[in-house]
């Protein structure tokens, strides 16, 4: 399953990277004479309402679903890894500050507070990065912290402590590596949910905002001509469940190869 | 018992404050002038005057603030600024069609998963356990604002059988049902199969069975009953993401609950409204996780000790 995961993932990163230059369209040309127009020969998976080509869409959509799962994971995991193993190593009123922001925005389920703050911000890109980013950094803290707080009694910690190692050091040379396999795990599921979010957020028309390629717009978009024209609804739904599904086996695989003691995840 | 209740009580009130905060706030958090946004670039001053008064912007904060959490203890959430009508009423009026929806989902999710998690641990390492295992992970990939569309093209367009939106009969729920209790069900089905791994691997169950009781019964009636506890926190945990679910499902199936309130209410920049849909769903949330909690206390009495 994980090499299945990592075959989905690199074929994506290409199909982004240099799908867009393989197909003979432009995501934005417009064939109005053929709207809504079936899979065929010339284009593989059909022309959108608009007569665009579908194939040349949905690759163009893997960019800013990549980048965006890139983006949210990269800044959510940084802020998550700082603020989770400050207030765990430091403990005392910095940590019950961390925990009671995290109990908070813990208190809201899932997508909801991305969509508040969208809905405040205005529906952009750049405003679905910030606000998954803002939401997603609890999950990384309350993990990274909970692996500090076990780090920091070891003796090879206590050991760099009375060396003279000072904080900033124990913190990214001794404790941080501990936290790495299960942060690199959760970073991986983090860039399915983030994909997920962002086509969600985008289906809502909260997030990506037309004419740039975004699955959940797409999807959106075929809802209104489910009937006449499903395919219009089809591929950018298997896109998603295709690269949701590749970083799901992958971080799965990868849970079970880094943290074997993983209650419920490993192969029996 | 009463020492561990009163706690986890008395530990939701800062958490409740946290989120009444948080969704106060959001207004604030539009770009430029509220008002102004709520009524458009186009509008005339005096009307953005008016409505800056009318929701009591034009008060210092602090003063908003204490007006806002007295509105919500009294359950005065404002008045909506499309219909005119409280906030409130038109909450409390979806309210039955969401929850309505998220029963029905969780009623799937358990059919779907509880068979599905057992097999795949009584046959574990198998092609069943492989195939449940393989079909579950693709059950959480699977987007519901995707699932929901194909099963309304195959069901309700192809074949007929079923309404494609709207509420009244039963028939209206199957599909927004199974629309957005299939990401729940992968994951009890996940959940199951490792808890009952655990309990298969216990002395009790290996004791019953060196008894003579059967292996569907030591199965069913022991190791199965042991293995609820987990599997329905997490069930309780997961409400939340049901209800998040709910705000995309219903919007699919145009179903008249409170996710489509807040959806429409975005559309019209009904501030008010989005802010009074977000907190009850996040109170709700709150609420049930608290039930949760207490009721895993009350089955399990070492949690209590902790």
């Amino acid at each position: 399953m994980t090499k299945i995961g990592a075959a989905i993932v690199l074929l994506a990163l290409l199909a982004a990277v240099v799908g867009p230059t393989l197909v003979p369209f432009d995501p934005t040309d417009q064939e109005l004479a053929l709207r809504l127009e079936g899979p065929s020969a010339h284009h593989w998976f059909g022309l959108d309402e608009l007569g665009r080509d579908i194939l040349a869409r949905v690759l163009s959509g893997a960019r800013i679903s990549l980048i965006v799962g890139l983006v949210v994971v990269g800044v959510s995991s940084s802020l998550g890894m700082l603020l989770g193993s400050i207030a765990g190593y430091f403990g005392g009123v910095i940590d019950e500050l961390v925990s009671r922001l995290m109990d908070i925005l813990l208190a809201f389920p899932g997508l909801l507070l991305a969509i508040a703050m969208v809905a405040v911000l205005g529906p952009s890109l750049t405003n679905v990065i910030l606000a998954l980013s803002l939401i997603g950094w609890v999950g990384y803290a309350r993990l990274v912290r909970g692996q500090v707080l076990r780090a920091r009694e070891l003796e090879f910690v206590q050991a760099a402590r009375a060396l003279g190692a000072s904080t900033p050091r124990i913190l990214a040379r001794h404790i941080m590596p501990t936290a790495l396999p299960a942060v690199t795990v959760q970073a991986t599921l983090g860039m399915g949910g983030a994909i997920l979010a962002e086509a969600a957020l985008s289906f809502l028309g909260l997030g990506v905002q037309p004419p740039t390629p975004s699955w959940g717009t797409m999807l959106s978009y075929g809802r209104t001509h489910m009937l006449e024209a499903p395919h219009l609804t089809i591929f950018p739904g298997l896109a998603i469940a295709v690269l949701v599904l590749g970083f799901n086996f992958l971080g799965d695989g990868l849970r079970d190869a880094l943290d074997p003691q993983t209650p419920g995840t490993r192969r029996e | 018992m009463g020492r561990f209740l009163a706690r986890r009580l008395l530990l939701t009130i800062p958490v409740l404050l946290g989120v009444a905060t948080l969704v106060f706030s959001l207004i604030h958090l539009i770009p430029g002038d509220p008002a102004q946004a709520m009524l458009g670039e186009a509008a005339p001053q005096a009307d953005v005057v008016e409505l800056r008064h009318r929701l009591g912007l034009d008060r210092p904060l602090i003063e908003q603030y204490g007006v806002f959490l007295k509105g919500l203890v009294t359950g005065d959430l404002g008045t909506s600024l499309r219909t005119g009508q409280p906030v409130t009423d038109q909450i409390v009026e979806r309210m039955p069609a969401t929850f309505e929806l998220a029963a029905a989902a969780m009623i799937v999710a358990i059919a779907f998963a509880m068979p599905l998690g057992i097999v795949a641990a009584v046959r574990r390492g198998t092609v069943a356990d492989h195939a449940a295992m393989t079909i579950s992970l693709a059950g959480v990939s699977v987007p519901n604002f995707w699932l929901g569309p194909m099963l309304a093209i195959i069901f309700a367009v192809e074949l007929g059988w079923l309404p494609v939106s709207g509420r009244g009969t039963w028939a209206h729920l199957v599909l927004p049902a199974i629309s957005l209790g299939a990401a729940l069900a992968a994951i009890l089905a996940r959940m199951t199969r490792a808890t009952m791994l655990e309990e298969l691997r216990e002395q009790y169950v290996q004791a019953a069975r060196a008894r003579g009781v059967s292996k569907s019964r030591a199965v069913l009636r022991h190791a199965f009953r042991n293995s609820l506890i987990p599997v329905v926190t997490l069930l309780g945990l997961q409400f939340g993401a049901v209800l998040t679910g709910a705000v995309i499902t219903e919007t699919i199936f145009a179903w008249p609950g409170i996710g489509r309130l807040l959806i429409q209410s975005i559309g019209f920049r009904d501030y008010p409204l989005v802010q009074g849909c977000i907190l009850l769903i996040a109170l709700t949330y709150v609420g049930v996780n608290l039930a949760t909690d207490m009721v895993y206390g009350v089955l399990d009495p070492r949690i209590r000790y902790e």
